[in-house]
């Protein structure tokens, strides 16, 4: 056991499997990142933040792969690959660049375990990095994650820590689904405490960060972090909150958020992604149909405004979640009080 | 007036603590303190605590801002009487910095590190963590299934006193190596013999929880000359009943709620099993390997659901002291498994405690296990 970064932690997932099946590949834009030039660097960039690097070296050219810049082909080639025998796990870079291959993720590997009647296997890994926060502007801060999980036939994981990532990214190799893996860019250099031997986190499983009485939290990737340190801050004031990640956001453990409602009776829900028809959307109206007797409150979504991702650092700096927004968010479902029936 | 400058350095929260952040200031410098006012929150790896002022006195001094990074032992800020002039404030933080720098390059040079190491054994890699020094018997701790040199942290420390004590994670255990073999008492036990062999320790008070237990006497059994006592603390290998609910519970339990329900049948008071336990268990559980390795051990001991061996004749003809310990209140294996035991054997049941007494009535048994090596071995 070791500190290890959400980088290093996605790395050693990656190389550990890679060691253990053959089948493992992998393949996307600079996850090499070409050879040669004054060094001799047989990498000189794996993966544009690093992520991929010292791959190449242990595997060869024949397991790394450095794709041109085409996502449709690919992705699709990922896609045959993986009903053929291999496991490819394919970057896509920045997640926003689904749109020149979503032909490939939502018509062909989404569909191919319902289109042939459950004969074929499609043990793919979509890698990509989202989220803002890392002034990339528009067209490369969305939180796309809601696009994918609408999709069925596809199961979609958000990691929020190196912890999470590392047993999380395991178990989707091991997944015989097309998996969609989203690192958020801003957490790359985050440590923790990471085992050094392999270990898979189940899909579907919801983790609590901690356990309290009065407000239920559900966020997502790096808006764990952030709803547990408003947590801190709501329990000096006396408010003790649960907080949920459910790690994935399909399969979605919709028993463990209705279980910590019916105990709280009170929902905030954080959710970085555009705010309309996005998670927090979603579990809103879980709750609202099964859980709705117990809400001693109305429920509460903390996201960001209809609006692309802006690239002013003080304007992406309001347009996120923020700590300050989730404590105020709890604070003012403790305050709603619900009419007495008579 | 030195004397009226008072460091406040960072605290160490736990044994695993080295260093902490400022996750945020509650106080302003020029505030009054009173001791026990919270001071700053203080976030470690595991835990954000609030840190309570260990004076009364004028914060004068936030030395370390919000968000940074600290060694246990750093100075964070100074309380003094609003009446100490700020050249005398400076000079303090000045000279408390540089004998803090010279502590702990001096540290870092010599002083021996606590902490566990993994050794090869065999073909097995093995987290041991060794405590203590000095001329008396070796004392090697053996622990329970499914458990892991955790289980001894309210012991480990305590008992260190004039001796080696060595704590370690069996094979499929913990951070050791997951292959168990057959996952036999004989498997563990000949580790054992081999990792006494590593550490160059031809004889030791050998002390065992539960499954650990019986490894201990499947020990003294087959290498006796290598054990100066035994200490069993609700021992494998002394009756045939065992509570399978709780060792399929275990092995099944992929959810913290699952881990914590089965948790429960090890303590009296269920408060104990809190959900950082559960937690770490579960990441445990997770790792490659562990849910065979926990498989072919309850296969090769807990055939169709009873203790497979019976070690009552090898505590009869041991020629070492042994002493029992066994929990009144014993959900795992009842404590009427501590009756009938041949004459000469110390026994002590403890009312209230479950199946883990070494961390539900921790000071108790650290006094027994004291006493008992004190008292009951010959010199040799």
């Amino acid at each position: 056991m070791s500190k290890k970064s959400f980088r290093q932690a996605i790395n050693e997932a990656l190389r550990q499997e890679m060691r253990r099946d053959p089948t493992v590949i992998l393949m996307g834009e600079d996850v090499a990142g070409g050879r040669g030039g004054s060094a001799g660097t047989q990498d000189a960039w794996g993966g544009v933040l690093g992520v991929t690097k010292g791959l190449l070296e242990e595997f060869g050219d024949t397991r790394v792969l450095d794709t041109p810049i085409t996502e449709a082909s690919y992705i699709g080639a990922a896609a045959g690959a993986a009903v053929t025998g291999l496991r490819p796990v394919a970057e896509l870079m920045f997640v926003d660049f689904v749109g020149c291959c979503l032909d490939q993720i939502m018509n062909q590997a989404a569909k191919f375990r319902y289109m042939f009647g459950g004969k074929a296997r499609t043990p793919l890994v979509i890698r990509a990095m989202f989220g803002a926060g890392f002034n990339a502007a528009a067209q490369h801060s969305q939180a796309l994650y809601p696009l994918f999980t609408h999709i069925p036939g596809l199961k979609v994981v958000i990691p929020s820590s190196p912890y999470e990532a590392k047993g999380l990214l395991i178990s989707a190799i091991r997944d015989d689904d097309p998996v969609i893996f989203l690192e958020n860019k801003v957490m790359y250099d985050e440590e923790e405490d990471v085992p050094d031997e392999p270990y898979a986190i189940p899909f579907g499983e919801a983790n609590l960060t901690r356990e309290g009485r009065d407000v239920t939290i559900v966020a997502f990737g790096r808006m764990v972090g952030l709803a547990n340190q408003a947590a801190d801050r709501l329990e000096k004031k006396g408010i003790s909150c649960t907080v949920i990640d459910p790690r994935t956001t399909s399969p979605l453990d919709r028993d463990t958020i209705l279980e910590c409602v019916a105990d709280t009776g009170r929902l905030v829900i954080v959710d970085e992604s555009s705010p309309r028809c996005n998670m927090a959307t979603d579990i809103a109206a879980l709750v609202a149909e099964e859980a709705f007797d117990t809400l001693r409150a109305p429920i509460r979504r903390v996201v960001p405004p209809h609006t692309p991702v802006p690239f002013a650092t003080v304007l992406e700096t309001l347009y996120l979640p923020s700590v300050d927004r989730i404590e105020a968010a709890v604070t003012a479902t403790m305050a709603h009080r619900v009419a007495e029936k008579v | 007036m030195t004397q009226d400058i008072i460091p406040v350095t960072m605290p160490k929260f736990g044994l695993a603590m080295t260093e902490g952040k400022i996750a945020g200031w509650m106080v302003e410098p020029g505030a009054a303190v009173k001791t026990g006012d919270e001071l700053v929150d203080i976030e470690t790896s595991k835990i954000t605590n609030a840190f309570e002022s260990p004076v009364t006195g004028t914060l004068r001094r936030q030395v370390a801002g919000n968000g940074e990074m600290l060694p246990v032992g750093a100075l964070i800020g100074v309380v003094a009487d609003a009446a100490v002039p700020d050249a005398d404030i400076d000079a303090f933080i000045t000279r408390f910095q540089a004998d803090f720098a010279a502590s702990s390059d001096a540290q870092s040079g010599s002083a021996p590190v606590d902490e566990p190491v993994m050794m090869t054994v065999g073909e097995h890699t093995l987290r041991v963590h060794e405590r203590g020094e000095g001329d008396g018997i070796p004392l090697l701790l053996i622990h329970g299934f499914g458990g892991d040199l955790k289980n001894w942290m309210l012991n480990h420390d305590a008992l260190a006193h004039g001796r080696r004590v060595i704590a370690f994670d069996l094979p499929g255990h913990g951070g050791s190596s997951k292959d168990v073999g057959p996952g036999t008492l004989e498997f563990f036990a000949d580790v054992t013999a081999q990792l006494l062999a590593q550490l160059k320790i031809s004889q030791a008070h050998v002390m065992g929880h539960s499954l650990g237990g019986g490894i201990a006497l499947t020990l003294a059994h087959a290498a006796p000359q290598s054990v100066a006592s035994l200490v069993l603390v609700a021992a494998a290998g002394l009756g045939p009943q065992i509570n399978m609910t709780f060792i399929n519970g275990f092995i099944e339990a992929d959810r913290v709620r699952a881990v914590q329900d089965a948790l429960k049948y090890l303590v009296h008071d269920k408060s104990l099993i809190g959900r950082r336990m559960a937690d770490d268990v579960l990441r445990y559980k997770r790792l490659d390997g562990v849910d065979a390795a926990l498989r072919r051990v309850a296969d090769a001991c807990f055939p169709n659901g009873r203790q497979g061996d019976d070690l009552r004749s090898v505590l009869a003809a041991v020629h070492v002291p042994v002493s029992v310990i066994w929990g009144q209140e014993d959900e795992i294996l009842p404590v009427t498994q501590a009756d009938g035991l041949p004459g000469g054997i110390e026994r002590h049941v403890l009312p209230d405690i479950g199946h883990m007494p070494q961390l539900e009535c921790a000071d108790r048994v650290n006094a027994m296990v004291e006493e008992f090596m004190k008292s009951r071995v010959f010199a040799t």
